[in-house]
């Protein structure tokens, strides 16, 4: 016993930075596995709040910016209502037909308080959380294209898992074909992201739209998200596709919180097929 | 005693705000953020006891992890140089005992320091990129990674250590 505990007091500065380190290994583990939610993360009252509180002052130097965003969007909305309409006056008839108005996914807005896009795996922090809505795994996304997927909630914030990280993957198509891929991101350029796994027979050009594809439960299908840049083709299949984003990723702000209503249905439906 | 041990709450608070609201934004080149809240482990006294100075990095650590979603990535790295900051610096003055109650850094020739600070950054920020890229075929970028911040890391502390210290 006694030698036990001369070894425990000989060696327990050893032995405290073992314990240290092991727990910090252990929030290392759990944040690297995608499934899991993690505990150290930027949605919590204090850093939450602390950001808020840092943002509330940055935003300022960004207004003009933000009003040039939000009216050409607004154009760009007005545009569609436009055409919309006319579409409508020319029939001659009004029909009403209730499953016109089937309602596939719900938008809200919220905003960056923390942006994060120069590290390998980079997690961004919005000003709203479970209170207001906002569940994990929904899709982030403003007027230039996607931004990510919700990671953490609070009641108040959430963290987001931006495209800009290792564990990000975004099922893409190619807007002429319909030939889908996923996008992924090597960790260098912040304006330029990889497409990987699109089938050989699909024909690529430099100049491409790229655009999200309808594959996965989170994001509507569409959504523009940048170009082909250039790309390696050899052994007979594309080995990377490079994207030029339309999104400036070290400069947004306000964003859109896309939710798939019938995201349950989908993924229960894809999962019995699988357990058969 | 009761000085020390608030300049050291102040320096822990300061360091992390310093860290996470302005370092970590300023994109040097575009991407290089340096580092610069490591400075605890190079300023905080030297003592024979350790104990609290190891859980004040690591809280230093997970608190900077917190703010930058980035796991126990600092955390396990603070750590690791906190606990190897004593015979780091034993090596650096060639020296196997120290005389714990009159050590300061300040009294050091400014090689020594240069070369002590430089031995903790690098070892710091090779722990952080590894974890942080987590395979070894970027292990190029690891290194390229390493090199740059810590020469940005080195430069602003030793500029923040010179800035700083009331020559007597």
């Amino acid at each position: 016993m006694r030698q036990i505990i001369y070894f425990i007091k000989k060696f327990r500065y050893f032995l405290l930075f073992i314990v240290l380190e092991t727990l910090a290994f252990i929030v290392i583990i759990q944040n690297n596995s995608y499934q899991q939610s993690k505990f150290v993360n930027s949605a919590n009252a204090i850093t939450g709040g602390l950001y808020n509180k840092a943002n509330y002052i940055n935003e300022f130097f960004h207004l003009r910016k933000d009003n040039q965003l939000l009216s050409e969007e607004n154009a760009r909305l007005k545009n569609l209502l436009e055409a919309r309409e006319n579409k409508f006056v020319l029939d001659s008839f009004t029909v009403i037909d209730s499953s016109l108005y089937f309602q596939k996914y719900d938008y809200s807005t919220a905003k960056i308080i923390n942006n994060n896009y120069t590290k390998r795996n980079n997690f961004l922090t919005l000003n709203k959380g479970a209170k207001h809505g906002l569940a994990p795994d929904l899709g982030v996304i403003n007027s230039k294209g996607i931004i990510g997927v919700i990671k953490n909630v609070s009641p108040k914030f959430a963290t987001v898992l931006s495209i800009l990280n290792s564990n990000s993957n975004i099922n893409v198509r190619l807007k002429n074909s319909n030939h889908f891929g996923t996008m992924v991101w090597d960790g260098k350029d912040y304006n330029i992201t990889q497409v990987i796994d699109i089938p050989r027979q699909a024909l690529v050009k430099a100049g491409d739209t790229i655009v999200t594809g309808g594959k996965s439960a989170i994001f509507p299908e569409g959504i523009e998200v940048g170009v082909v840049k250039d790309f390696k083709y050899a052994q007979n299949k594309y080995q990377i596709i490079n994207i030029l984003l339309f999104n400036d990723m070290s400069a947004i702000g306000e964003v859109q919180i896309v939710k798939n209503l019938h995201k349950d249905e989908q993924i229960n439906l894809e999962q019995s097929v699988v357990n058969e | 005693m009761n000085n020390i041990a608030l300049n050291n709450v102040i320096r822990f608070v300061g360091l992390l705000f310093l860290q996470v609201f302005i370092l970590n934004h300023v994109n040097i080149f575009g991407h290089i953020n340096p580092m610069v809240y490591i400075a605890w482990v190079f300023l905080y006294p030297v003592r024979k006891t350790r104990g609290l100075f190891l859980i004040l990095s690591f809280l230093l650590g997970i608190s900077i992890d917190f703010f930058s979603d980035s796991g126990g990535v600092n955390a396990f790295a603070i750590t690791f140089i906190a606990y190897f900051r004593l015979p780091i610096l034993m090596a650096v003055l060639r020296k196997s005992d120290l005389d714990y109650a009159q050590f300061n850094l300040k009294t050091l020739t400014v090689n020594k320091i240069i070369l002590f600070i430089s031995i903790l950054t690098i070892i710091h920020h090779f722990i952080i990129f590894s974890l942080e890229y987590f395979s070894f075929s970027e292990f190029l970028n690891i290194i390229s990674s390493t090199i740059l911040t810590s020469i940005f890391t080195i430069l602003i502390s030793f500029l923040g250590f010179t800035l700083f210290t009331k020559k007597k």
